[in-house]
């Protein structure tokens, strides 16, 4: 039925003051919604005592819910898997007769690797993780790449924290509740991780692009030295990210680097492990010191001997 | 005997004379159901990058477009707060954009005296392109620097799926205003 065209809610006075109010409070709300915007823009972590709250509020919740999402996923992989199962068994078996022999080799290199490093005193051990825990909820709707884990200050959590799926780096800890913590996937426009070519170091910049994919920048201009499925993987200079970890695949070339795909697709990853922030080992300072710096000394994580 | 659908209670037909809705269900589920709306794309899935459409301010907008004065004018103000909490835009986009689509609304219902299936899906469409394009420019403002195509696909879906979300919160009216309460 159409309105009728005299808007007036009639002569009562408490009825137009009414619905005369109501809009008021209508523009409060832009006006007040303006100056939020505007306290969020300036102190990012103004309202994150907030947000940490209202995550731990349906962490129980949200938790179910990473259980029956992944429930679904196998569902829909198991039917997938039915329709390609010859094709696949046939290239899985030729792939297991090479992983086989790769195996073999990898062995004997790793054999190798622990006597020289034993042979220079030197030994590296992958830190404890803080944390193993799930993805529970993320920021689907937004432009931004957050994400929720269901794993807060209780947890042994702080800030700044990388988190890695057992594929590859999947983002940083920003803000910690007491059950949950609110991640910065590395696709976000915000995150800025820097990486090497696995292969020959090649140093460059991974920074998320938004929609799901990574722009490569490389540090050194000049030819491009990138070729499409070169995997990057953190480099560690500047701390925060251990290096060595897996990050991307590159899938696309451009001017002045590439655009890679993240292998820590966490949408695959049932589980995430959250990490100790890495520091990169103090500068070696030449001189000025009596004893000579070893390799020994300078390597991360080992307690030095105490003189 | 056949239970009559959204019975609750006693077991049996569903009474029909000599009852009234619960008074909390009926003004309360239209906030409630915005607010499951608010926090549900978040659980669907762990995206990287924006795939599931607005399901809160959709669903605000289809029950302002199906019962214009059920909730009021300032009901953007705290949907759109708690919506902030769980959307990962920066705090106090969806209070002031919530806030607005309900003005600009009333205004656009004022001057449409006539409306069906089509122009309700109109209006609506040119409210959530709004929506998501002034989202994405304020995310940009506090430093997301992304670029405009990331948001298509986003677009698209939501355009599309609006009519569905304006069927479900048809269903939530429905069950609204189930009279089960007994009058003495």
């Amino acid at each position: 039925m159409a309105p009728p065209l005299n808007r007036r809610s009639g002569h009562s006075r408490r009825a137009q003051y009414n619905s005369f109010f109501t809009y008021a409070a209508g523009v409060a709300g832009v006006l007040l919604g303006a100056a939020l915007l505007v306290v969020s823009i300036f102190g990012p972590s103004v309202f994150s005592g907030a947000r940490a709250l209202a995550a731990d509020a349906v962490a129980p919740v949200s938790g179910g819910a990473a259980r029956t999402r992944h429930a679904g996923q196998d569902i829909f992989e198991t039917i997938a898997g039915y329709f390609k199962a010859g094709a696949s068994h046939a290239k899985l078996e030729r792939e297991v007769k090479e992983a086989r022999v790769r195996l073999a080799e990898a062995e004997a290199v790793r054999e190798e690797n622990r006597r020289l490093k034993g042979l220079l005193g030197l030994e590296q051990r992958d830190p404890p993780p803080v944390a193993v825990t799930r993805m529970t909820s993320s920021t689907a709707a937004s432009i931004r790449r957050f994400a929720t884990i269901g794993a807060g200050r209780t947890s042994g959590i702080e800030k700044g924290m990388p988190v890695r799926s057992t594929m590859g780096l999947v983002g940083r800890v920003l803000e910690v509740g007491i059950t949950s913590s609110r991640v910065l996937l590395v696709t976000d426009t915000e995150s800025l991780v820097p990486v090497r070519r696995a292969t020959d170091g090649v140093p460059a910049f991974a920074q998320g692009k938004g929609d799901g994919t990574i722009q490569i920048r490389l540090i050194n201009l000049g030819i491009n030295p990138l070729k499409k499925g070169d995997i990057m993987v953190t480099s560690g200079s500047g701390g925060l990210y251990r290096p060595g970890v897996a990050m991307a695949i590159v899938t696309s070339l451009t001017r002045d680097g590439a655009i890679a795909r993240v292998l820590g697709n966490p949408s695959h990853a049932e589980y995430v492990i959250v990490e100790k922030t890495w520091a990169p080992e103090p500068p070696v300072v030449p001189s000025n010191r009596e004893e000579p710096t070893s390799p020994g000394a300078a390597s991360t994580g080992q307690p030095e001997p105490e003189t | 005997m056949r239970r009559a659908p959204f019975s609750l209670g006693k077991a049996g037909p569903r009474k029909r004379i000599n009852r009234v809705p619960s008074p909390i269900l009926a003004r309360g589920l239209p906030w409630l159901s915005v607010v499951f709306c608010s926090i549900l794309p978040g659980l669907l899935t762990i995206a990287s990058a924006p795939v599931l459409p607005p399901l809160g301010f959709l669903a605000f907008v289809a029950w302002r477009q199906l019962r214009p004065g059920l909730m009021p004018v300032w009901a953007g103000l705290p949907l759109g707060l708690v919506d902030d909490l769980y959307s990962g835009q920066p705090f106090g986009s969806a209070v002031m954009l919530w806030s607005g689509a309900a003005i600009v609304l009333d205004e656009i219902e004022a001057r449409l005296p006539w409306r069906n299936f089509l122009t309700e899906w109109l209006v609506a469409m040119g409210l959530i392109l709004a929506y998501i394009v002034l989202s994405l420019l304020v995310a940009n403002i506090a430093g997301a620097s992304a670029p405009i195509h990331v948001i298509v696909p986003q677009t698209v879906i939501s355009l599309l799926c609006y009519p569905l979300v304006g069927r479900l919160v048809a269903i939530a009216d429905r069950i609204r205003l189930i009279p089960f309460r007994e009058i003495r």
